[in-house]
């Protein structure tokens, strides 16, 4: 296998590299990290990382020379596995409107929209702007306990409703098919933490930072043949 | 539902941790990476390092230690001290760091901030806020570990900053840092009511009571902590069934 990290200038790439390695540590995985289009020619599978704003993440990869073509080429035309980590899971949108309205990759039917969640339920209160205020804390920043969707997606395999993983976001996606919602989380109401369809997944979560339930995803994805 | 965060902080010195885990299997139980392995197998939900290095020259070692770091554990990473520059933060966050700490630089140039929100987005921007009781419902900010006032309201201070875009607060009490006698609670709701990204409340955890109070009472959704992890006298494990038991949310795996 042939791992290729996209680098556009966002994000953790050593974290996402690394963890990726450790992932695959029994098989014969190359893993690479590159901000060369010709490099997703040679890739078996690609992923898409991002941390930061929708906006600045679009304009880092439109900088990327053929880079957004290349995506398209290899994922959408050839159909290589593919999985967006955070923003790079919300550039898979057609519609972000973090700073403005910007135009996502448009692989997933959904728009990226601010959390604005409220919360009436007691149980949630440490979350809350303050007590007398229904609304959480933003970003949704910790570690929060999936529901994963019926029957589960590969990369969830062995991953159980109630494992936990690491989020920090203040914008959502809103699916418009329900069916490619693979698991989500609760934050004041429903949030999507992970969106799947055909041979493209993504995680609004962070697996590299999600301890051994991130690597067993990283794991799952790697061994996904869609 | 999101769980609140238990975070170890580890104070580290020209590449050496100062005050650490007292545990008599690490070998070197000066080095970081070797403490924060031990956290990061004892479910901590994040770490914390924190530079206190005096010289400029002696950064790299920090550089060194926060890419060992996020080679080995696959867990959130916060790193602060002598951020002053935009090129800090870069260098921090290539090298392995998720969020990145800013306290004095924050004061001196309070549009820093924003920059740094602009460039690397509010949700790896954390300020630290180093606060002290000046009369009964008032703080004030003070650098340089506490030895210089800036004149500034704390509560004033962790609002501004989160409208420049900050994504969360460090929130350390000076008069309770190092007393073990518990948060200064009072400072911590006061902020965490004021704004609304998440409050980490900071200094004077002596007991895991201590812990549960710092949320039920003071709201604030991360407690951290150093000495009643580093001296044994408590696991992040013992501190979780505690807080659990007392209707705290917390991550148990």
């Amino acid at each position: 296998m042939n791992v290729v990290i996209v680098d556009y200038g966002s994000g953790n790439l050593r974290s996402a590299a690394k963890a990726f390695e450790r992932a695959a540590a029994d098989t014969a995985t190359a893993i690479s990290v590159s901000a060369d289009p010709k490099a997703l020619k040679a890739a078996s599978h690609i992923v898409l990382p991002g941390v930061g704003a929708f906006a600045d993440c679009k304009r880092g990869l439109e900088g990327v020379a053929g880079m957004t073509e290349a995506l398209e080429e290899a994922v959408i035309g050839e159909g290589k596995p593919f999985l967006g980590i955070c923003v790079g899971m919300q550039l898979m949108a057609k519609t972000g409107r973090e700073h403005g309205v910007h135009q996502g990759l448009g692989w997933i039917e959904g728009e990226i929209v601010p959390i604005e969640a409220r919360d009436t339920s007691l149980v949630h209160q440490v979350f809350r702007v303050a007590l007398d205020s229904e609304k959480v804390k933003i970003p949704h920043m910790g570690w929060n306990d999936l529901e994963v969707r019926d029957p589960p997606h590969p990369v969830f395999a062995g991953i159980e409703t109630g494992r936990h993983v690491y989020f920090v976001h203040g914008y959502r996606i809103l699916c418009e098919r329900p069916g490619d919602v693979i698991a989500e989380v609760d934050y004041g109401g429903p949030l999507v933490a992970a969106v799947g369809r055909d041979n493209i997944v993504g995680t609004q979560f962070h697996p590299e930072k999600s301890q051994a339930t991130g690597l067993q995803l990283i794991a799952n994805f790697l061994d996904w043949r869609p | 539902m999101l769980k609140i965060r238990i975070i170890p902080c580890l104070d580290v010195k020209d590449g050496r941790v100062v005050k650490g885990v007292n545990f008599v299997d690490l070998i070197d139980a000066g080095d970081p990476v070797a403490q924060a392995r031990v956290y990061d197998g004892e479910g901590a939900d994040e770490l914390c390092f924190l530079d206190i290095t005096a010289s400029v020259e002696n950064r790299d070692t920090l550089y060194d230690i926060v890419r060992g770091t996020a080679e080995q554990c696959f867990m959130p990473l916060t790193v602060g001290g002598g951020v002053r520059r935009v090129e800090d933060i870069r260098t921090l966050l290539l090298a392995g760091a998720d969020k990145v700490s800013i306290n004095t630089a924050a004061i001196a140039r309070p549009e820093f901030v924003a920059e740094a929100a602009r460039k690397f987005g509010s949700q790896c921007i954390v300020v630290a806020i180093d606060a002290k009781a000046l009369s009964p419902g008032k703080w004030e900010i003070f650098t340089h570990g506490g030895r210089r006032r800036t004149g500034i309201d704390a509560v004033d201070w962790a609002k501004r900053v989160t409208a420049s875009g900050a994504g969360e607060i460090l929130l350390t009490s000076m008069d309770r840092d190092g007393t073990r006698e518990g948060f200064d609670l009072a400072l911590t709701r006061a902020v965490a009511d004021a704004v609304t990204v998440p409050v980490i409340a900071s200094g004077g955890v002596g007991t895991l009571d201590h812990l549960v109070e710092g949320i039920v009472e003071g709201h604030a959704t991360a407690v951290l902590a150093a000495s009643i992890f580093h001296f044994g006298i408590h696991s992040i494990r013992q501190a979780k069934a505690h807080m659990k038991a007392a209707g705290v949310p917390v991550r148990l795996e």
